[in-house]
C-alpha cells in the first residue's frame, strides 16, 4: 500500500515537527512496516518550470522523422523573458498547451545535464519533458511515454512546476500484513498515525448520510451470508468527458494505480480513502432488479479484463434480468462496464464474505485491488458513507445529479464481545502493563471495553475482523506499549538430554566422510524418469517407483527422488565442467518412497487428535529413509613430484562405506552383485549383519559418459538408517596379548571366480582361536598359476592371549586353515 | 682364539725390546690419528690391532719368555695395546660423528616443496551452521527435534492455525504431491516439527528444529525451491515475550558475537499471537550503519539491522490443536533461515553456490564453521 504523506495528514493532525522518518518509524513499530519512501523528482535539479507552447512548426527530416521547432513562453525563468526556442520530437501537444520545461542548467534523472545545443539546424535551449524523462515511469502517467500536458490553468509560465507534479510529495510504501486489512486505506493509516502520536483523527467515513429509504435501484440479496450489506446509489446526467481533477489523478497515481476516467477514478479514490471497494455500473446497461446469489453451474461471465469465465456454485455473483453482470466483490462484468458514453451510474458498495472472496479470487486467478481488500475483510459499516462519498464526487466533478432514493439491503452484523483477563497482555508480554493501561490502549485502537472486575468484555471495532481471540487483544495492547519495551529475560529450561543417538551418529558419519576426503554437497531431490534412464535402471527397478509432485517447478523433474545418485552425479558433472579433475563428493539426505498407505486425514483443530488419528496421519506419509551417497572421480592419491598417484577404483567406493561402518562399530561384508548404475563386474553388494544396506563399485562406462564423467569413476549408495539402527553404542575396550606373535604367510591358488572373501573366511575358521588377524596382501594372476586361476597371498598372525606358542603350534594352525580353505574353495597351496 | 704356545719354536723368538713395543704403539696411534674416515680406521685397526699386528704378535711371544721377563713384557705390551685400543675407540667416535654430520648434510631436501597427496574433505557449511545452532541451544539445555520432509497437510498448515481458506496460505507456495486428495505436501516450514513435538511429549518443551524446507520458488540468486530453516519452540508455565527476547538476544550474541542483540517489530503469523519480525543488530557495523571508511555498511545496507526471522507467542489455537492446555501453558516460537544467516554471516551474496555441489565451496569450510 502506497500513501502520499499529504493525504495521510489530511486525516490526522500530526504535529508539524513530525517528519516522515519519524512517522514511518512509529508506524513500523505499530505494525505498518515501512517498505520504502519515494520522493518523486528527487534527482532533478535546476530550472524545471511551467512553459506555454507559443508556436510549433513541424519540420520533416531526411531520416524520415518529423521534429517540431517550438517557441515556449517560460516567463522570466530564462532571465530574458523572451520565448525559448526548443526542438521537440513528440507530437502529443499543441500551441497553447502548458508543458513541463527544463531549461539549460537543469539536470534530469540519470545525471542528464541540459544545455543549449545545435540540433536539426536550430539552437535548442532546453527540453519539453515526458513522464519517462522525469523518471516517473511510463505507466505513472496516463499518456504513456508522451509529453506531459498540464491541465489548463494549472500554473503560470515560468513558475516552478515541481509542486504541480507532486515533486514536493513524499510517498510512503507500507508492507501491510494480512491481519491489518484496515491499513489498506488512508483511513486506516491515518488512524494508526493518530494512535502513534496521540493526535486528532478525522474519519473520512464520518459524514451525514441521506436516509436509507429503499427507494433507490431495486436490489435483492438471495445470499445474505455471502453479502450481508448491499448499498445502491444512482446518479444521472453524468458528463462522461469530464476530466478527473488533478488531485484525484495524482493521488491515484501516487498510490500505485492508474487514472482511467472520472467515474472509475472516483470509485478507486474512495476505495483508497475508506478501504471500501466500490463498483460502478453503467445504469443504462443494467436491466431490472439487481440480485446477489451464488452462480449456477454452466453460467458464464466476461469480466471487464476481457476474460470469459466459467462460473461455479461457490462464486458470488451480481445479476440482472439478463443474467450474471459481475463477480461480486472481485471483478465487474464487461457488459455493464462504465464507458465513454455513460451518463447514469449505479454505485454499488457491498460487503462480501471474505472466504468466498478468497476462494473466487483463487479459483479464477484474479488478483484485484478490490479483491485484496474484500478477501481480508473490509469494514462493513463503510458501505453507506463510501457510496455517498462517490456520489458526492461524481456530482461535484462530473456534473451529475444524485438521484433520490438510497437502497440499503442488510446491515452490518454486530460484533460479539470477547471476554478476557485484564492482565492477559501483561502475562503474555512479560511487561509490567497495569490493567488501566491495557484498557486505555484497547480503547485507543477502537475497542469498546466493559470492565468486570479483573475480566474485560471487549468488543472490537468494525474495521478489525482479525480481532477474535483474547490473545489478539493482547497483541494490540503490546504494540501500543511498544515491542521495543519488551525486556530480555533468558528462560530456564530443565536439564536437557543433549543430541539424540541418531543425531550424534549422523554427525559422526559426516565427519568420517570428510576425514576420508569426501566433500559434502546438498542437491535438490527432484528428478525425472530421464535421470533414471541415464542411470540405466531396468524397467522393474524399485527405484522407478516415485512420489509425484502435482506442481513441480520443472516438467522434466516432477518426482521426489528415490536415490541420491542422480543429484550427486549432476554435482560431479558440474565439478568436471568447472575444471576439477579429481574430487569426491557425498550427500546424506532422505529419499522418498512412492506413497504411504492411503490419504492423510484433515483432522480437527479444536482438540488434540486421538492417537488413532495421528497414527493414520503417520501411515499416510511415504517412508523417507536417510541415504548416504558418494561419487569419486579422478585420482584418489594425486600424482606429483613424489611420483605417480593412484586413480580411484571400485574399492575406494567400498572402502569409504567401510570407513563409515567402522566408525559405527559395524563390520561390513561384501559380495558380488550386478546393479545399475554400476559396472556389472565391479559392483559390490554391501551387507551388515546379513542385511543388504547398499551397493558400491565402479560406475558403468555408459553412466560415466551420460554424466560427462571420466571413465572409471566410482559411486556408492547405502541406506544410512539401516546402519545407524545397528550401530554399536558401547564398544568394549580391546584386550591385547603381549606374548610374541607368530607370522605365517600362505599363498593359495584358486579359480579366478572364487571370491577372496570366501577364502579368507575359510582361513579364519580353519585357523581357530589362535588366529589374531588375517590380511590379504597380494593377488597374482599370470603364467605361474595358469589360465583361469589366481593366487591369493595372506598374512596370518597367530598368538595366544595367555602364553607363548610352542614350536609347531603356529604351523599346525596354518595347516588347518589351508586345509579348510582347500576343502571349501578348492585352494591349493602355491 | 689362540691357545698356549705349545708348538712354539724358540728359534724364531725375537726379543721383545721395550723400544720396539714403543715404536709399534706409536706407529699404531699415528695410523689411527691419520685415518680420515671409518674405512681407513677399519684398515688401521686391522694393521695395528688385528691378529697379525706387531703388538698382537709380540703378545703371543710373551709365553715363551723366561718367567721373570714375562711379567715385565706382559705389562709393557698390555699397556701399549690398551693405548692403541683407546685411540681406536676415540677415533671411532670422532669419525662416526663426522660421518653422520656429512650424511645429514647430503640428505638435505627442499622443504618448501608443496604436497597435496590426499584429497581434502569437508562438510557443507549449511550442515555445519545447523549443527552450530543446534549446539548453541543444546548448551542451554534445549533438545533438537526433527521430522519428515514429505509431510501431512494437516501438520504443515491446519494444526498451525492455517486453515484451508487462510489468506496466509497463499503467501507460501507449496509443493503438493499426487494424488491431491491424500493431503501430503513438501513441508514449507519446519513448524510441523513443532506440532509433532507438542503432540508427542508433555511440557516443559524446549526444542530447536533445523531442517530443509521447500517452496515453489524459481531458483535464482536469492530464491531456492529448497532451503533450510531453524525454528525454536518453548512451551512451559509462565513463558512470555520477554523470554523470547532473552532467548533471541542470547542466540544472536552466540552466533554473531558478544553484544549483538535483536529488536522486535509487530508482524503477523497465524501460529503466533502476538507476532514479531526480529532484526539482528549488524555484527559488522554494530548497528552504526556506516563502515569505518564512512560509507554505508555493506552487510546491513546502511540499516544497522538485518532482517533475521519471525517469532511470537504461540497462538493458543495451536496449543489446543496439539493437545497442550493453553490455560496452563504458554509458549513462544521463532524461525529463521539457516542459509540466509550463513549468507550474511559469511558474506555470500548469491545463494546458488550452496546447491551447486562445487567441491571448492564446501571444502573451503572444512569440518567446523
Ligand atoms: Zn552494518
Amino acid at each position: 500500500m502506497k500513501a502520499p504523506v499529504s493525504w495521510i495528514r489530511e486525516h490526522v493532525d500530526l504535529p508539524a515537527e513530525v517528519g516522515t522518518e519519524e512517522l514511518t518509524d512509529r508506524l513500523t513499530m505499530l505494525g505498518l512496516k515501512l517498505e520504502a519512501i519515494e520522493r518523486p523528482g528527487e534527482e532533478i535539479t535546476g530550472p524545471l518550470v511551467v512553459g506555454r507552447v507559443l508556436t510549433m512548426e513541424p519540420e520533416p527530416q531526411k531520416n524520415g522523422k518529423t521534429i517540431n521547432w517550438c517557441t515556449v513562453d517560460v516567463g522570466d525563468a530564462n532571465g530574458t523573458g523572451e520565448p525559448q526556442g526548443i526542438v521537440c520530437g513528440a507530437h502529443n501537444f499543441a500551441p497553447g498547451d502548458l508543458v513541463v520545461t527544463v531549461l539549460p542548467g537543469g539536470v534530469l534523472p540519470g545525471g542528464f545535464a541540459i544545455s543549449a545545443r545545435k540540433t536539426y539546424g536550430h539552437v535548442s535551449a532546453g527540453m519539453i519533458c515526458s513522464a519517462a524523462e522525469l523518471g516517473l515511469g511510463t505507466d505513472a502517467q496516463s499518456d504513456a511515454g508522451g509529453i506531459i500536458v498540464l491541465p489548463p490553468g494549472a500554473g503560470e509560465p515560468g513558475q516552478d512546476v515541481r509542486p504541480l507534479l507532486g515533486f514536493d510529495e513524499e510517498i510512503i510504501e507500507f508492507e501491510i500484513n494480512p491481519d491489518r486489512a484496515y491499513a489498506l486505506s488512508l483511513r486506516g493509516i491515518a488512524r494508526e498515525a493518530a494512535l502513534g502520536f496521540d493526535a486528532p483523527f478525522r474519519d473520512p467515513v464520518e459524514r451525514d448520510l441521506p436516509p436509507a429509504d429503499g427507494a433507490g435501484h431495486p436490489v435483492e440479496v438471495e445470499d445474505p451470508e455471502g453479502c450481508p450489506v448491499f448499498v445502491a446509489r444512482t446518479v444521472s446526467g453524468f458528463d462522461p468527458t469530464a476530466e478527473t481533477p488533478a488531485f484525484i489523478a495524482d493521488r491515484i497515481r501516487m498510490a500505485g494505480m492508474r487514472p482511467i476516467s472520472l467515474a472509475v477514478d472516483v470509485t478507486n479514490y474512495v476505495m483508497l480513502e475508506t478501504g471500501r471497494p466500490i463498483h460502478g455500473y453503467d445504469l443504462d446497461k443494467v436491466q431490472g432488479t439487481v440480485r446477489v446469489r451464488r452462480a449456477r453451474d454452466g453460467e458464464r461471465l466476461t469480466t471487464l479484463d476481457g476474460t470469459k469465465r466459467e462460473l461455479g456454485p461457490e462464486d458470488l455473483v451480481v445479476t440482472d434480468d439478463s443474467g450474471v453482470i459481475g463477480l461480486g466483490g472481485v471483478m465487474g462484468g464487461e457488459a455493464t462496464e462504465i464507458s465513454e458514453s455513460t451518463t447514469r451510474v449505479l454505485v454499488e458498495a457491498a460487503h462480501w464474505e471474505p472466504v468466498a472472496m478468497f476462494r473466487t479470487g483463487k479459483r479464477h486467478k484474479i488478483s484485484s485491488e478490490a479483491g485484496k481488500r474484500n478477501e481480508r475483510g473490509a469494514d462493513p459499516t463503510t458501505c453507506e458513507p463510501a457510496a455517498d462519498r462517490v456520489v458526492e464526487l461524481l456530482t461535484t466533478y462530473g456534473g451529475a445529479t444524485a438521484e433520490p432514493g438510497v437502497t440499503v439491503v442488510g446491515a452490518p452484523r454486530p460484533r460479539e464481545a470477547v471476554h478476557l483477563d485484564a492482565g492477559l497482555a501483561r502475562r503474555v508480554s512479560g511487561m509490567p502493563i497495569d490493567d488501566e493501561t491495557a484498557i486505555a490502549h484497547l480503547r485507543a485502537v477502537g475497542c469498546d471495553v466493559v470492565v468486570e472486575g479483573e475480566r474485560l468484555q471487549v468488543t472490537p471495532p468494525p474495521w478489525r475482523p482479525d480481532l477474535t481471540d483474547p490473545q489478539d487483544f493482547s497483541e494490540e495492547v503490546v504494540r501500543v506499549v511498544g515491542y521495543d519495551k519488551v525486556p530480555s529475560v533468558l528462560p530456564t529450561p530443565p536439564s536437557g538430554r543433549g543430541l539424540t543417538r541418531e543425531q550424534r551418529l549422523r554427525r559422526r558419519v559426516g565427519r568420517t566422510m570428510a576425514g576420508q576426503g569426501f566433500v559434502e554437497v546438498l542437491t535438490f531431490p527432484f528428478i525425472g524418469t530421464g535421470d533414471l534412464d541415464l542411470l540405466g535402471l531396468g524397467a522393474d527397478d524399485d527405484r522407478r517407483s516415485l512420489l509425484r509432485l502435482s506442481n513441480p517447478l520443472s516438467a522434466e523433474a516432477p518426482y521426489m527422488t528415490s536415490t541420491l545418485l542422480p543429484g550427486l552425479l549432476r554435482a560431479a558433472e558440474r565439478n568436471v565442467g568447472h575444471g576439477t579433475t579429481s574430487f569426491a563428493v557425498f550427500e546424506s539426505a532422505p529419499v522418498t518412497a512412492p506413497h504411504g498407505s492411503g490419504p492423510a486425514p484433515i483432522l480437527p483443530v479444536d482438540r488434540r487428535p486421538t492417537d488413532a488419528e495421528l497414527e493414520e496421519l503417520e501411515k499416510a506419509l511415504p517412508a523417507q529413509p536417510v541415504h548416504l551417497g558418494l561419487v569419486a572421480v579422478g585420482e584418489a592419491d594425486s600424482s606429483g613430484w613424489w611420483g605417480t598417484g593412484r586413480h580411484v577404483d571400485w574399492s575406494d567406493a567400498v572402502e569409504a562405506v567401510r570407513g563409515v561402518s567402522d566408525a559405527l562399530g559395524l563390520e561390513l561384508q561384501t559380495r558380488a552383485a550386478a546393479l545399475a548404475p554400476w559396472h556389472p563386474g565391479r559392483c559390490a553388494e554391501l551387507l551388515v549383519e546379513g542385511v543388504v544396506v547398499g551397493h558400491a563399485g565402479e560406475l558403468h562406462p555408459r553412466v560415466c559418459t551420460a554424466f560427462g564423467l571420466p571413465p572409471r569413476s566410482v559411486a556408492a549408495e547405502v541406506d544410512l538408517d539401516l546402519l545407524l539402527e545397528r550401530a554399536v553404542d558401547l564398544r568394549p575396550a580391546p584386550v591385547f596379548s603381549t606374548y610374541p606373535v607368530a607370522k605365517e604367510d600362505v599363498a593359495l591358488v584358486v579359480d579366478a571366480d572364487v571370491p577372496a572373501a570366501s577364502v579368507e573366511a575359510a582361513l579364519r575358521e580353519g585357523a581357530g582361536e589362535l588366529l589374531e588377524s588375517v590380511r590379504l596382501f597380494d593377488v597374482y594372476t599370470g603364467d605361474q598359476v595358469g589360465e583361469g586361476r589366481k593366487s591369493l597371498a595372506f598374512a596370518l598372525r597367530l598368538r595366544a592371549h595367555d602364553r607363548t606358542l610352542v614350536e609347531g603350534e603356529a604351523a599346525a594352525a596354518r595347516d588347518a586353515a589351508v586345509a579348510l580353505a582347500a576343502e571349501r574353495t578348492g585352494a591349493t597351496q602355491r | 682364539m689362540s691357545g698356549p704356545n705349545t708348538d712354539y719354536d724358540p728359534v724364531e723368538v725375537t726379543p721383545l725390546q721395550a723400544e720396539e713395543v714403543e715404536a709399534a704403539r706409536d706407529a699404531a696411534i699415528a695410523a689411527i690419528e691419520q685415518a680420515g674416515d671409518l674405512e681407513a680406521l677399519k684398515q688401521a685397526r686391522l694393521d695395528h690391532a688385528g691378529d697379525r699386528s706387531p703388538l698382537a704378535l709380540a703378545n703371543r711371544e710373551i709365553g715363551a719368555l723366561p718367567p721373570q721377563a714375562r711379567k715385565d713384557a706382559g705389562q709393557r705390551i698390555g699397556r701399549a695395546r690398551k693405548d692403541v685400543s683407546e685411540a681406536l675407540a676415540a677415533r671411532q667416535v670422532v669419525l662416526e660423528a663426522e660421518h653422520e654430520e656429512r650424511m645429514l648434510v647430503e640428505e638435505t631436501v627442499d622443504v618448501t616443496l608443496p604436497t597435496d597427496r590426499r584429497r581434502a574433505g569437508g562438510r557443507h557449511p549449511v550442515t555445519l551452521q545447523s549443527e552450530l545452532v543446534a549446539d548453541l541451544f543444546v548448551a542451554m539445555g534445549w533438545e533438537v527435534a526433527e521430522g519428515p520432509v514429505v509431510e501431512a497437510e494437516w501438520l504443515n498448515f491446519d494444526a498451525l492455525n492455517l486453515g484451508p481458506d487462510h489468506p496466509a496460505r497463499t503467501m507460501q507456495d507449496t509443493f503438493w504431491t499426487e494424488p491431491a486428495d491424500h493431503h501430503v505436501v513438501l513441508r514449507t516450514q519446519t513448524s510441523p516439527v513443532q506440532a509433532r513435538t507438542m503432540l508427542t511429549r508433555k511440557p516443559p518443551i524446549y526444542v530447536v528444529c533445523p531442517g530443509r524446507v521447500f517452496r515453489t520458488d524459481e531458483y535464482d540468486a536469492t530464491h531456492s525451491p529448497m532451503f533450510h530453516q531453524v525454528e525454536g519452540l518453548v512451551v512451559d508455565e509462565g513463558i512470555t515475550m520477554a523470554h523470547l527476547k532473552g532467548t533471541l538476544d542470547h542466540f544472536a550474541g552466540q552466533l554473531f558475537g558478544d553484544g549483538i542483540d535483536t529488536r522486535f517489530r509487530p508482524s503477523y503469523f497465524p501460529f503466533t499471537e502476538p507476532s514479531a519480525e526480529v532484526d539482528v543488530r549488524c555484527f559488522v557495523c554494530r548497528g552504526v550503519a556506516v563502515s569505518s571508511a564512512g560509507d554505508a555498511c555493506r552487510t546491513c545496507r546502511g540499516e544497522g539491522w538485518i532482517e533475521w526471522g519471525g517469532c511470537g507467542v504461540v497462538n493458543p489455537r495451536v496449543l489446543t490443536a496439539c493437545g497442550v492446555d493453553p490455560e496452563v501453558y504458554t509458549g513462544f516460537a521463532f524461525g529463521m533461515g539457516i542459509d540466509r544467516s550463513f549468507m550474511f554471516r559469511h558474506g555470500l551474496e548469491d545463494l546458488r553456490p550452496l546447491f551447486e555441489g562445487d567441491v571448492r565451496f564446501s571444502a573451503a569450510f572444512g569440518t567446523e564453521i
